[in-house]
C-alpha cells in the first residue's frame, strides 16, 4: 500500500465538478478528506491523504493534472521557523501523527515533516506561532 | 533556622568570598539530582556552593514600567498606546505600564471563536527588546503645565529614559495538569484540550524550576539577585496569590499551586529569547519569561531540598471542562513529573497524552547560563533582606 498526503488546489472554473469521487471509482485508490474549502467561484483547496497501489495513485494524480488541479506534496508545505520556536511542546499534545515529538535526551521538540499529514493543528496551538504553512499564506 | 544543628554551615559571604576567588562549585538543579543521590546530602553540602535553577514558561502577571520622556510642548498622557496595544497610563505625566496580557485594541478577541489573540502587551516588550521600533501614541486632556493633547512616534529600547521589566507574579511554586472531561474542545490558558481527556498539559520546569529547589523559600527572598528575561533583576516581594499553605509531600514540595515571586529587572539588558510574547488560542496574550534563581547551598537541608528530581514531585490533574470556572478544581489524580515528561500519565485507567507548556530545553540554558556567569564571578549571591512568608514546619520535624 502507498499512501501520500496532497494539497490539492482546483480553479474557480472546476470547483463544481465531482473529480475526487472518480479516484475511488475509475484508479481504485482510497482517500480520506483531511481538509476542504471548496466554494463556488473561488479556488479551492483540500488537503487529501491518497492510498492504493503505486501505480494507480501516480495514474489518479496524472487524471486530477488534466482537469487542471495543481497537486503539491504536504511534506514541502508545513515547515518550522526556527528562529521563532522555543521548544515548549505545547504542539506535541495537539499533534495526532507524532510528527512533532519532545526528544527526551535534549529535551528539545523535533519536527519530521515526512509523518505530517496537514491538519494545522500545531499552526494556531503553538503559542509563538513558530510553524507556518506556505498555501494559507499564499491565500491571503 | 535557629536551634538546629548542621554538620555543614556556610554563609552566603563565604560563598561570594569563594566565587571571587574562583573556587566556588556551581552545579545545575538537573546535576544536583544525582549528587545528592550518590553521595548524600552532607557530602553533598560539603562539595557543591550554589545550585542554580530555571524556569521558562508563559507567565500572564508579567509588564514592565516605561518613562516615554517628556515632549515639547509637554504632555500629560491619559491614554497610551504601543503598537496599538493598550498601556495603563494612570501615573505620572509620561509613565506607563504595559501589561502582557493586554491585546491590541482592534483584536477582534474571541468574536470569532477561538480567538487568534496574535499581538499584545507580550509581543510589545519582546519586540522592544528585540530592539523594533514601537509606535507610541498619546492622548490628554491638556493642562496649563502639559498643553500637548496629541502625541505620536517611534521609539525603541535604546530611547526610552526608562524601562524596567516588574511582573507581579511569577515562577509558580507547582502548577496544575489540565484536562478536559466533556465532550466537546475547550481553550484554556492551560492550552487546548481535547474532549474525553484527549491530552493533558502542565506548566512548570520541575526539578528545575526555582521555588521546587527551595520549597520553604529559606535562602530566596526580598532582594535575591536573580537570571530575568537574560540579564539580571531581583526578587522583590512573594507576588499575588502566593499560598504556601497547601498540602505538601513528606519532602515539603507543594502538590498545589503554591509559592509566587515579584520580580524586577532593567528591561534594557535582556534579550528576546528569554522573553517571548505568546497567543493562547481562545485565551488570550501573555509573555513567557525565563528565570533563573540561584541557591547557596547553605547547609545539608538545603542541600537535600536542590537534590530534588521529577519523580519527588506531585502535582493534581484538574479538569478544566467542568469543574475549574466553577472554583471546584478537585483533583482528578495525582502524578509525578517524571511521569507528565514520559509523555503519557494514566487517569482513571485511561492513557492520556501529556504536553509541557513550558520549555525544559531553555530552562535547562537558563540554570547552564546562571551556573556560568557565576563561575565567571560576573555575578555574586545577595542575601535576602527579608523572606517571604513560609508555612508550617519543615520536613515537619
Amino acid at each position: 500500500m502507498y499512501t501520500r498526503v496532497l494539497v490539492l488546489r482546483f480553479p474557480p472554473d472546476i470547483t463544481d465538478k465531482p473529480l475526487v469521487c472518480r479516484l475511488a471509482r475509475d484508479f481504485d485508490l482510497d482517500f480520506n478528506i483531511l481538509k476542504a474549502e471548496i466554494l463556488p467561484e473561488e479556488e479551492g483547496l483540500m488537503v487529501l491523504e491518497l492510498s492504493g497501489h503505486k501505480k494507480n495513485v501516480s495514474e489518479g494524480l496524472k487524471y486530477l493534472k488534466a482537469q487542471g488541479v495543481k497537486i503539491k506534496s504536504v511534506a514541502q508545505q508545513i515547515r518550522r521557523n526556527e528562529d521563532v520556536c522555543i521548544h515548549c511542546g505545547a504542539c506535541t499534545g495537539i499533534c495526532p501523527t507524532n510528527a512533532l515529538t519532545i526528544d527526551p535526551e535534549t529535551a528539545y521538540v523535533n519536527f519530521e515533516p515526512s509523518k505530517c499529514k496537514g491538519c494545522e493543528f500545531c499552526l494556531i496551538v503553538c503559542p509563538v506561532r513558530a510553524m507556518e504553512i506556505k498555501f494559507a499564506k499564499e491565500k491571503v | 533556622m535557629e536551634g538546629k544543628r548542621y554538620n555543614v554551615q556556610k554563609t552566603i559571604a563565604e560563598i561570594n568570598q569563594k566565587i571571587k576567588e574562583g573556587r566556588a562549585v556551581i552545579v545545575t538543579a538537573e546535576e544536583m539530582v544525582d549528587i545528592v543521590r550518590d553521595k548524600g546530602e552532607i557530602e553533598a553540602a560539603k562539595e557543591v556552593d550554589v545550585v542554580t535553577t530555571g524556569t521558562f514558561s508563559p507567565m500572564c502577571s508579567s509588564g514592565a514600567f516605561i518613562n516615554f520622556g517628556h515632549s515639547v510642548p509637554g504632555i500629560k498622557a491619559s491614554k497610551v498606546w504601543l503598537n496599538g496595544v493598550p498601556a495603563y497610563a494612570g501615573l505620572a505625566a509620561v509613565d506607563i505600564y504595559i501589561g502582557c496580557t493586554e491585546p491590541r485594541e482592534d483584536d477582534p478577541l474571541n468574536k470569532v471563536y477561538p480567538g487568534e489573540f496574535l499581538y499584545g502587551g507580550g509581543h510589545v516588550i519582546q519586540d522592544l527588546v528585540a530592539g523594533k521600533p514601537v509606535l507610541l501614541k498619546a492622548e490628554a486632556y491638556g493642562t496649563h503645565c502639559y498643553p500637548k493633547k496629541k502625541f505620536e512616534k517611534k521609539v525603541t529600547l535604546k530611547d526610552l529614559p526608562f524601562a524596567q521589566l516588574c511582573n507581579p507574579r511569577n515562577a509558580y511554586q507547582n502548577y496544575n495538569c489540565a484536562v478536559n472531561v466533556t465532550t466537546k474542545t475547550i481553550y484554556t490558558y492551560m492550552g487546548t484540550l481535547r474532549p474525553r481527556m484527549g491530552n493533558a498539559n502542565y506548566c512548570t520546569s520541575g526539578q528545575l524550576s526555582p521555588l521546587f529547589n527551595d520549597p520553604y523559600y529559606k535562602t530566596i527572598g526580598i532582594g535575591t539577585r536573580i537570571f530575568l528575561g537574560g540579564g539580571v533583576g531581583y526578587i522583590i516581594s512573594e507576588g499575588t496569590q502566593h499560598n504556601p499553605d497547601v498540602p505538601r509531600t513528606e519532602k515539603g514540595i507543594p502538590k498545589r499551586p503554591s509559592g509566587t515571586i515579584m520580580v524586577t529587572g532593567n528591561l534594557k539588558a535582556m534579550t528576546p529569547r528569554y522573553l517571548a510574547g505568546v497567543s493562547i488560542l481562545g485565551y488570550g496574550c501573555s509573555l513567557a519569561v525565563g528565570i533563573g534563581v540561584p541557591i547557596p547551598v547553605l547547609n545539608e537541608e538545603i542541600a537535600m531540598s536542590t537534590g530534588v528530581s521529577d519523580e519527588d514531585i506531585v502535582t493534581q490533574v484538574i479538569d478544566y471542562g467542568l469543574d475549574y470556572h466553577m472554583g471546584k478544581a478537585r483533583p482528578i489524580a495525582e502524578v509525578t513529573y517524571k511521569e507528565l515528561k514520559s509523555g503519557q500519565i494514566k487517569v482513571d485507567g485511561k492513557i492520556v497524552p501529556t504536553a509541557p507548556l513550558s520549555s525544559y530545553a531553555r530552562a535547562r540554558e537558563i540554570a547552564a547560563t546562571l551556573k556560568k556567569w557565576i563561575q565567571q564571578g560576573d555575578f555574586t549571591l545577595t542575601e535576602p533582606q527579608s523572606t517571604i512568608p513560609s508555612s508550617g514546619t519543615p520536613f515537619n520535624n
